[in-house]
């Protein structure tokens, strides 16, 4: 389905990222979002609030980010596109409604425009350090799906997938921004909205009375009832069977919470997303996200220039992690080499993956600012030895 | 070009963001150069000292933050004491001559605006900032003259694009009188 031309603002802009980020939000079709405004990514809801009478929206500012982040998910089982945004602070407030959302299957996308931390840390200044919050943060095991946009453009077209992807896997998608994408300004072009693609809500066909709210008939996510209308039925944070009531039960605990992985794991190949360059003979492979990848980019040109072979995998889709392909380029390469703004989160991940075939070697920075490509750079030549 | 590095510094008010932000449609929009603009965040934004810088290139720009910035201009004392020693040795001081009273130096280029005054004459002291874009497009010859009058006419409110055109044009007027008679002292200590 082609987006609604309504919260489609076509044309070339020069926007910062919050601000794209809320355009990509009321592109995608989003009519509602609830939040308590946090700096960095007040200016995401102001766009938002101030656009959002012209197409029907509702903009609720509500009284914390545990109220914003139940209203979200409240409001989209009406069918209504839903998001929240906040930062750091705000974002562990809402880590118990979003193991709500993945337990209830409810699509919505929560942006975090994160900034240095812990606690209030940096307000103004930026940081990633929030990326193993964003996997591990809620209790509970389950799986999630988070973005990283690493310039203004990519803001406003990555939440168009975000938005698509809360409606595939029915799961909270969580957009992973850090402050200086959110605050730089740069040129966006927003398509005509006939040239964006929107995945709408997979209402179900079954009549009321015989709707079974977690019935998936062999398919990995159940079709949903709107709220309003005329199906009665019962959905709950609780282990619940198919028909939504809670069951306290070993069997019908492995069952439920064994779909909600397998949904996002057996089809982590459709998710993943990365950009790939020159990793073939390469010896050092460098990972990054956000707007560090744009900085390592210049680390590994510097490197380049010293005679060393360098790739580079730029994650886009930072959870589900791409596994396969580093545990494939680990046993070609020496190294991968791994900056991010905070002192060691997905190198993990990709220590893990490489399991040894290939170190893993973090380029820790603590927040405030960027690397220095010299420093991505000096790593790249160590790792090279 | 390689990579243009900007400053813009002044009192919150002044219009040093929307100063940028110009620069930087003009850049994208309507010229096809690459330009990321970053601006002050915090206090500062709503008071004192506010500033703004651009990263502009004819190519992708990969690194944001500015380094040592090519073009600095002045709208405010304060914030020149602020940022005064990172400009280039050789890069271009542009500064609004009744507020600012730098120490200019042998072979950077310096030329002042009485940018307020001239708003002010045109009955609005609020549009100091785009007599000193005018005055900043004549002197930097950064960007052509369209692209930057375009970029204007795009970003200042409904109603109010005449007024703004007329202070572009006089800042982009006084820097004949000025280039003709370049304000370039030695610094005295």
């Amino acid at each position: 389905m082609k987006a609604d031309p309504a919260g489609v603002l076509t044309g070339a802009h020069y926007l910062d990222g919050d601000f794209a980020c809320g355009e990509g939000a009321m592109a995608a079709g989003c009519r509602f979002t609830a939040g308590y405004p946090i700096t960095p990514s007040t200016e995401v809801v102001e766009r938002i609030a101030r656009r959002f009478p012209t197409m029907g929206g509702l903009f609720i500012q509500m009284e914390d980010e545990m109220a914003s982040m139940a209203a979200i998910v409240g409001a989209s089982w009406t069918g209504t596109k839903t998001l929240t945004v906040t930062s750091g602070p705000g974002f562990s407030l809402m880590m118990e409604n979003i193991g709500l959302a993945v337990m209830m299957e409810t699509p919505c996308v929560v942006v975090n425009v994160q900034r240095g931390g812990p606690s209030t840390g940096l307000p103004t200044m930026t940081g990633q350090a929030d990326m193993m919050q964003a996997r591990w943060g809620s209790h509970g095991d389950y799986e999630i799906i988070a973005l990283s946009p690493q310039s203004p453009q990519e803001a406003f077209d990555l939440m168009i997938d975000a938005f698509n992807l809360a409606e595939l896997y029915r799961v909270p998608v969580l957009f992973m921004m850090d402050e200086c994408v959110g605050h730089m300004t740069e040129k966006v072009v927003i398509p005509p909205a006939e040239e964006i693609e929107i995945v709408p809500r997979t209402l179900t066909s079954v009549p009321p009375g015989e709707y079974w709210p977690y019935h998936v008939n062999g398919k990995y996510v159940p079709e949903f009832a709107r709220a309003g209308d005329g199906y009665r039925f019962h959905t709950t944070g609780l282990t619940h069977d198919e028909r939504g009531y809670p069951d306290m039960s070993a069997e019908c605990q492995e069952k439920c919470v064994h779909r909600l992985l397998e949904k996002i794991k057996n089809n982590a190949d459709k998710i993943v997303r990365f950009d790939e360059e020159q990793t073939d003979g390469a010896d050092v492979v460098v990972v990054s996200y956000g707007i560090t990848a744009r900085v390592a980019r210049m680390g590994v040109d510097l490197a380049r220039k010293k005679g060393l072979k360098v790739g580079i995998i730029r994650l886009i889709v930072v959870w589900p992690f791409p596994e396969k392909r580093i545990r494939e380029l680990a046993g070609n390469i020496k190294a991968f080499v791994v900056p991010e703004i905070n002192y060691g989160q997905m190198v993990l991940e990709v220590e893990r993956c490489a399991a040894g075939q290939a170190s893993a070697i973090c380029v820790p920075h603590g927040g405030g600012g960027v690397h220095d490509p010299n420093d991505i750079c000096e790593a790249i030549v160590r790792a090279a030895k | 070009m390689a990579r243009t590095e900007i400053r813009i510094t002044g009192m919150g008010g002044q219009g040093v963001v929307l100063s940028g932000y110009v620069i930087g449609r003009a850049c994208t929009i309507y010229s096809d150069k690459h330009a990321t603009m970053i601006q002050s965040f915090g206090p500062e934004a709503r008071g004192s000292a506010c500033s703004t810088t651009l990263a502009v290139s004819d190519t992708e720009v990969l690194y944001p933050y500015i380094q040592r910035p090519d073009v600095f201009v002045v709208m405010s004392g304060e914030g020149y004491e602020k940022y005064r020693d990172e400009l280039k040795d050789d890069g271009i001081l542009v500064y609004e001559k009744d507020l600012v009273h730098p120490r200019l130096k042998k072979g950077q280029p310096s030329f002042g605006v009485p940018s307020t005054r001239i708003a002010e004459s045109l009955g609005r002291s609020l549009v100091q900032n785009i007599v000193m874009l005018g005055f900043f497009t004549a002197v930097t010859k950064l960007l052509p003259e369209d692209a930057m009058r375009e970029a204007v006419r795009s970003s200042v409110p409904a109603g109010t694009e005449e007024l703004n055109m007329a202070a572009f044009n006089r800042g982009l007027e006084y820097v004949d009188e000025a280039t003709s008679a370049p304000v370039v002292e030695e610094v005295k200590s």
